[in-house]
């Protein structure tokens, strides 16, 4: 018999769990679920060594730990610290966080293009959330922002250099999960970017997951690319007999027609399985695949606002820790003159048009 | 005169060379230290109190004593001689004149250490200073300083010198270790610190070159009596690169004693402002630390002469004090412009950030914008809280202290010149004619934290 393995107590936002040691802060917040898991725009649990870098998962830790119960100086990144028995950590209970949040949004958002009405990953996008629980409307920026040349990663993937926030995901992904990275990080500071060195495509029978682990626009598929908007369609999980993935996916449909496939995603927005480019960018016929039925849309999001059949929304912590709800839980129906809750965006045969609505 | 312990020989002639150094007396301290165990030197170096120079001061036997020691596990010593701060030239100075001192100290810390491969990295642009390090490392390894079984000890050792590639981040320990590597030099997450998993993962001691000199002479005269030098917890010698609108720039050994007025005025050392004008402002520690305004250079807040030590420049924390930093000691006489002088620094750091995470990726470059705009008569009054706003949103969220180091500098500008800022703005034509002059640093303006 295995010993039983002592668990640390740690206390999130007046909630008390217990967690494994080893366990990070973040993962003990997601544990606890809701609001009190801090935005994580580039940690990513399947990728090891990610995290650390964008900021936005900072919290303060008000008592070390039982044994040590000094606080720690500065607010630390919850994704790449774990708990200590007995640790205090304050995330949105504390003025210091949200408004270091606040500043890393804006920090974030300065020299995006904030092409949302363009892009492809609006709808869905980790940024468009994270703003829009913790940023603020105007900008205080007033210089030109930074662009890029749009550059084509071979015949599956687009990159739009413009978008990018440097998570390095999409490193770690070409890395951990494919057997050669031919992309990467050039030059530094705010004139990074993600690129090919030498070779101009990226392909790698798993490449096709950079898109999916990107949390912006900035890696997108060039088999869906601007062929519809992601709230007018309709997620069903499907599997297949695979050879080189576990064939595990979610078809988006907009009538009969599948528009992409995608990995099937958690509630964090992240993906379950890898899938592989012959599931994700060839396979986009029904009979392709054994239909499984809805998927269960359990990420708040634009997506989560849309009329879908199986939308199970994450559970609340905010209304009892802040006692007002999450901004981004905001439902669509209830403000805007066009929309009706009635009308399932995703049964409209064609582009949705303000006629659908006036029915 | 105040003691010298690193320079004194460094302008024999021939110095450069072994036979020199050792007819000098070179290699003494790695003969004494070969006799001792490896714990005693260690000892020495922690009753020394040297503090590291590479600018955080901190404790360097403390941070040999920190290192893990796992059975079968290699252990490094890397020496940081990447020295890019503006500013700061002592490392090289030291280099390029006496460069077997910091190959006598390297054979020394490593046997402390028990480091059997060690390295040094040194700045891209350092390129004529490799040759001379490099000619070092071999006249040693001939005359069995280097090798295996040094001088009978049974300890062997190999030092490597690698060259960077023009990146001041490679200067933080973990971007230097990552570089070393041979991978982008992004600084670490800590922990784990270096000292438990450094180069290639192994337990790793970085220090700065001048801190392993230093190490000589205390195995030499004992780290007690080194410890007699200086005041308080500033021990020993430090070298300071003097530069700016002063009359004699250049590298300067001071023993920790002396006021921050005689080193500015006498002629021993910076000989005074050049050209007879008055002093204005002062970055005792390279560009990374706070700008001081001459009132609060000269005399602390307090009202106490300030000294040229670790406590006495700190001394008012951020509000009237500023550090010791790495030595760098920039003195700005009354034609200089605070505001092109901050934007100058910004400009830096924007270009030198890695871009590992947002507030400094982001902030830095936005920050370069708004000083652009208020030297070129283009400010607003509200971008001098917008500014105060960014730095203070970077401070302390940032992977590594290059986010800290770009921000101290503006905050530290305007908690002190704040009404220059504001002349800027409202003197949108003259400022481009014309400098403030001296600031109003009989009274200092009020902080605005
Ligand atoms: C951005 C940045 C640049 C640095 N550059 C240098 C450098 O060029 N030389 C140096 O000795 N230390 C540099 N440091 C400090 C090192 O990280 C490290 O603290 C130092 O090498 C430790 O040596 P010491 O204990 O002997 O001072 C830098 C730190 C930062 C954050
Ligand atoms: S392209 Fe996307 S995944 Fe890659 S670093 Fe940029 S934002 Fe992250
Ligand atoms: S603070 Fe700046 S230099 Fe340091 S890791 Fe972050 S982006 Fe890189
Ligand atoms: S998710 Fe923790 S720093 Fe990005």
């Amino acid at each position: 018999m295995a010993e039983e393995k002592k668990l640390f107590k740690v206390t999130i936002d007046n909630i008390t769990i217990e967690v494994e040691p080893g366990t990070t802060i973040l993962n003990a917040a997601r544990m606890i679920g809701g609001d009190v898991a801090p935005p994580a725009m580039c940690y990513y649990s399947k990728l090891k060594g990610s995290g650390g870098k964008c900021r936005t998962c900072l919290v303060e830790v008000a008592q070390g730990s039982t044994a040590d119960p000094r606080p720690m100086p500065k607010l630390v990144a919850s994704c790449r610290t774990n708990v200590m028995d007995g640790m205090v950590v304050k995330n949105i209970t504390s003025e210091r966080v949200l408004d270091a949040r606040n500043g890393v949004v804006e920090f974030l958002l300065i020299n995006h293009p904030l092409d949302c009405p363009i892009c492809d990953q609006a709808g869905e996008c980790h940024l468009q959330d994270l703003s829009y629980e913790h940023g603020k409307a105007g900008t205080r920026y007033e210089f030109q922002r930074r662009t890029f040349e749009k550059h084509d990663l071979g015949p599956y993937i687009q990159l739009h250099m413009t978008r990018c926030i440097l998570c390095y995901r999409c490193v770690y992904v070409a890395d951990q999960v494919t057997n050669k990275r031919v992309h990467g990080v050039l030059d530094r500071g705010d004139h990074a970017e993600i690129a090919t060195y030498i070779e101009k495509a990226l392909d790698n029978d798993f490449i096709g997951n950079v898109i999916d682990v990107c949390p912006v626009g900035a890696l997108t598929d060039k088999t869906f690319r601007f062929k519809n908007r992601v709230w007018f369609l309709k997620p069903v999980d499907a599997h297949r007999d695979c050879p080189k993935c576990a064939g595990k996916v979610t078809l988006w449909y907009r009538g009969d027609e599948v528009f992409r496939v995608t990995g099937r995603k958690d509630q964090w927005g992240e993906v379950h399985d890898w899938i592989c480019n012959e599931c994700r960018f060839e396979k986009k016929k029904t009979s392709d695949w054994v239909i499984e039925g809805p998927t269960r849309v359990s990420r708040h999001s634009v997506i989560s606002a849309n009329h879908y059949v199986n939308v199970a929304k994450p559970e609340e912590k905010l209304p009892q820790i802040m006692g007002r709800p999450p901004k981004i839980t905001l439902n669509i129906h209830d403000i805007s003159d066009v929309n009706k809750p009635e009308i399932h965006l995703s049964e409209l045969p064609g582009p949705a048009h303000s006629d659908d609505f006036n029915k | 005169m105040g003691r010298k312990l690193l320079l004194e020989k460094a302008h024999i002639e021939g110095i450069r060379y072994y036979d020199t150094y050792r007819r000098e007396g070179g290699y003494a301290a790695v003969e004494k230290a070969l006799k001792m165990t490896p714990d005693e030197v260690t000892d020495q170096v922690k009753k020394s109190g040297l503090r590291g120079r590479g600018g955080a001061g901190f404790p360097t036997g403390m941070k040999w004593s920190f290192l893990a020691k796992p059975e079968g596990v290699p252990r490094y010593l890397v020496c940081n001689a990447d020295e890019s701060e503006p500013g700061t030239f002592k490392d090289r100075y030291l280099m390029e004149h006496i460069p077997h001192l910091l190959i006598e100290g390297l054979i020394v810390s490593s046997y402390a250490l028990g480091s059997n491969r060690t390295y040094i990295y040194i700045r891209g642009e350092y390129a004529w200073i490799v040759d001379i390090l490099e000619q070092a490392v071999a006249e040693a390894k001939k005359n069995g300083w280097l090798g295996n079984n040094i001088k009978g000890s049974g300890f062997n050792l190999e030092i490597y010198v690698h060259r960077g590639a023009g990146a001041y981040i490679c200067g933080e320990e973990t971007a230097l270790i990552e570089s070393l590597e041979g991978k982008r030099g992004n600084p670490r997450i800590k922990p784990p610190f270096p000292a438990v998993k450094g180069l290639w993962d192994c337990p790793t001691v970085v220090n700065n070159v001048e801190t392993l000199a230093a190490v000589v002479p205390i195995i030499n005269m004992g780290g007690e009596e080194y410890a007699k030098i200086g005041v308080g917890k500033s021990t020993g010698t430090k070298l300071i690169s003097a530069c700016g609108n002063i009359n004699k720039p250049g590298v300067y050994e001071i023993d920790m004693t002396i006021s921050v007025e005689e080193f500015i005025y006498s002629d021993e050392y910076c000989g005074g402002i050049a050209n007879g004008k008055r002093l204005k402002a002062c970055i005792p520690g390279g560009s990374s630390v706070p700008i001081l305004p001459a009132n609060l250079l000269l005399k602390t807040a307090k009202g106490e002469t300030r000294m040229m030590n670790y406590e006495s420049l700190a001394d008012g924390g951020f509000q009237t004090g500023s550090m010791m930093g790495s030595g760098g000691f920039i003195v700005l006489d009354e034609d200089q412009c605070v505001v092109r002088h901050t934007l100058t620094l910004a400009r830096f750091y924007r270009h030198e950030s890695c871009g590992q995470c947002s507030p400094c990726r982001e902030g830095t470059g936005w920050m370069e914008k708004i000083l652009k705009n208020i030297e070129y008569g283009k400010g607003k009054m509200s971008d001098i809280d917008l500014l105060w706003d960014i730095q203070r949103r970077i401070e302390g969220n940032t992977i590594c202290p290059l986010g800290d180091a770009a921000a101290w500098p503006v905050a530290a500008a305007i908690r002190h010149f704040r009404d220059e800022f504001e002349w800027h703005v409202t003197n949108r034509e003259e400022c481009l004619k014309r400098n403030y002059g001296l600031a109003n640093y009989a009274e200092p303006i009020k902080a605005t934290a």
